[in-house]
């Protein structure tokens, strides 16, 4: 088998007296859907905190192409283009999509005006513009601020934001958990493209039918570590499940 | 949202049937008529008072006293939009433009007879760098030691204010050298006061840097969502640091303003300075949870006080009426913008004022704690 594109082994996180991640492994490769699955509290957004560099581990390796690498902060993880959506989307509400988008890699005019601070919004509209369109995000205003848009409308510019930028790896921490059937379709449809683009995806989900949709490995987290990873086509929604409760524990494979 | 799929297909959620695109236009539109509302309130005004008194209020000697009167407001107003936008607050602007003036008048009397353009300039030097300074204070509490910005305010307040009294045993100096008297204080540029230019420039670099620059936008990210700002790889603390230094600065150059204008350190002059800019900067619609704000916004919430103030000196009304009058202006804006951010329950949104002007640190804990 190849080597994995992104690898965390024996990350261990506390918060206090909680124990959030207790060694908890995982690996992705490159071009393919993953799916983090695990009961509430398992530890799943912290390890994709930790692995997108919003938050350090108390032990344990983080591993980019095989080799070892320290994540102080998110701008560790994107400058080697691993992208994150987060679960709380992470969007100045009072920007617009596009100022959304260049947040922190805003595009500078050249010479003296840029040095100055002054930006090239028009490029930058342009080009945000063809981004989301790109990826068939149809953003109806790019001049409103965006907690004024619906939830499935910010949902889709974050996600935007984050294919935009990801070259390898992109994790979306429950990208539908509060979308109703029709905008999950088209999120779906969103990381189909993101992964036909050759970046691999990370999904977090609670929907066990989704996950076995459109992922093809399934790692599945309990109580901090990871106690199974199967692949989509060989198994099905009881044995996630089973794995998730802890029915298969002492079955890790990695 | 609409996401066309593979074949073309184009889907719409009944969600976004009722949330369509209109509303975020709506927003927009509601900024801009609010700035606009706010500058109709304003020319009413105007038109009231020179119905009831055209001889007088029309007057452009009159209407220049107001601009003059309004001049240092103003530059103390950009820099506290800024800081506001952040989702900040600055009470100490009218202590660090004392001090500012105190410094200048020291340094002044310092040089040689302390006269001439030398001296003026070591003053203006002295005015800005000590405004500088204060401001950095403001940032580096706010920023790093993570006091609430109310608390450090008040504290750089008071504290300013007192180091002045120490610093001239509570005395009122008036040095100042002639040059900077006649050719700032009350100087003019074809009819127009130097005052009011130099308050002009301030405001049109207040809002090109607010529109057009990197700095701008990441100061209203910041008062936006200061988590996001922080994944996005924003180095949230400076930018707090550069805001209330540049609001440090701006409350300098006043205190230099102020000083060849009055002739005099005015040291007890700007007890409430913090307040007439605040409600200005307020009424002009910048939103006191941060995020949302305009300069020019500003100008015209200055405007507004100013203006009453001088039509009702001339009309012989009471001017404590002016205060009423402001103070109920100063409820309604912070009412409307409450009202407006309910309408777009939006993610940070729903919090009390308090929360968001006091404690920093609550804000972005929560945010950790709904993950
Ligand atoms: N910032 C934090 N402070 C304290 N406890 C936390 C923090 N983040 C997560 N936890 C705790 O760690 C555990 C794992 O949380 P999380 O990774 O969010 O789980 P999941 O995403 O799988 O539901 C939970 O018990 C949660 O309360
Ligand atoms: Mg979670």
């Amino acid at each position: 088998m190849t080597t994995p594109i992104y690898e965390a082994r024996g990350i261990v996180r506390s918060f206090g007296a909680v124990h959030a991640l207790r060694g908890a492994n995982f690996d992705v490769y490159p071009g393919e859907i993953s799916a983090l699955v695990g009961d509430n509290g398992a530890g799943k957004s912290t390890l994709v905190r930790i692995l997108a560099g919003a938050d350090q581990p108390n032990e344990g390796q983080i591993l980019y192409n095989g080799e070892p690498i320290h994540l102080s902060t998110p701008t560790d993880a994107r400058r080697r283009g691993i992208e994150t959506v987060f679960q709380d989307l992470a969007l100045a509400n009072h920007l617009n999509p596009i100022q959304n988008m260049y947040l922190g890699r805003e595009v500078m005019k050249p010479g003296l005006l840029g040095k100055l601070g002054f930006m090239e919004r028009s490029l930058m509209r342009e080009q945000g513009k063809a981004a989301f369109e790109d990826l068939g995000a149809t953003v109806r205003n790019f001049t409103g601020p965006v907690t004024a848009m619906s939830g499935g409308q910010r949902q889709a510019i974050a996600v935007a934001r984050a294919a935009a930028w990801a070259s390898e790896v992109i994790f979306f921490d429950e990208p539908t958990a509060a979308l109703g059937v029709v905008q999950t379709k088209g999120v779906m449809d969103l990381i189909r493209r993101i992964r036909d683009k050759g970046v691999a995806v990370v999904l977090i989900s609670h929907s066990m039918p989704q996950v076995l949709d459109v992922a093809d490995r399934v790692h599945v987290l309990r109580h901090g570590q990871r106690v199974a990873v199967m692949e989509s086509s060989k198994t099905n929604v009881e044995e996630l499940v089973g794995a998730m409760t802890g029915a298969l524990d002492g079955k890790e494979a990695a | 949202m609409t996401l066309t799929t593979e074949d073309g297909i184009t889907s719409r959620s009944a969600e976004d049937a009722v949330i369509r695109r209109p509303l975020g236009g709506r927003l927009s539109d509601t900024l801009k008529s609010q700035a606009m509302q706010i500058v109709l309130v304003w020319l009413g005004i105007v038109v009231v008072f020179s119905v009831l008194s055209p001889g007088a209020f029309l007057d452009i000697a009159n209407f220049r006293n107001t601009a003059i009167s309004m001049s240092i407001l103003a530059i103390l107003g950009v820099g506290t939009t800024f800081i506001i936008i952040t989702g900040g607050i600055d009470l100490s602007m009218g202590s660090v433009l004392v001090f500012s003036g105190v410094m200048a008048s020291l340094v002044v009397q310092g040089t040689g007879d302390g006269q001439g353009w030398g001296a003026a300039i070591a003053g203006i030097l002295a005015a800005l760098l000590s405004g500088l300074v204060w401001g950095l204070i403001n940032g580096f509490l706010v920023a790093k030691a993570k006091v609430p910005p109310m608390i450090v305010t008040l504290g750089t307040f008071v504290a300013a204010l007192g180091l002045a009294q120490v610093l001239t045993g509570g005395i009122d100096m008036r040095a100042a050298p002639d040059v900077l008297v006649d050719s700032v204080g009350f100087g003019s540029l074809f009819g127009v006061p130097s005052l009011v230019i130099i308050a002009g420039v301030v405001v049109i670099i207040g809002i090109v840097l607010l529109n057009y620059t990197r700095f701008g936008l990441r100061t209203s990210a910041v008062g936006s969502n200061a988590e996001a700002c922080r994944r996005v790889g924003i180095n949230v603390d400076r930018q707090l640091i550069k805001v209330y230094a540049f609001a440090g600065l701006l409350a300098g150059l006043a205190g230099v303003l102020n000083l060849s204008f009055f002739r005099s350190t005015t040291i007890a002059g700007h007890s409430l300075t913090n307040l007439d800019v605040i409600a200005g900067v307020v009424i002009g619609g910048t939103s006191l949870f941060g995020g949302i704000g305009t300069v020019f916004g500003t100008l015209v919430g200055l405007a507004i006080p100013a203006t009453l103030r001088n039509g009702f000196v001339i009309l012989g009304v009471e001017p404590y009426w002016q205060q009423v009058v402001v103070g109920a202006f100063l409820v309604a804006a912070v009412y409307v913008d409450q009202t407006r951010r309910a309408a777009n329950a939006g993610g940070s949104s729903g919090q009390s004022l308090l929360a968001r002007v006091f404690p920093r640190k609550r804000k972005s804990q929560e945010k950790e704690s709904k993950k």
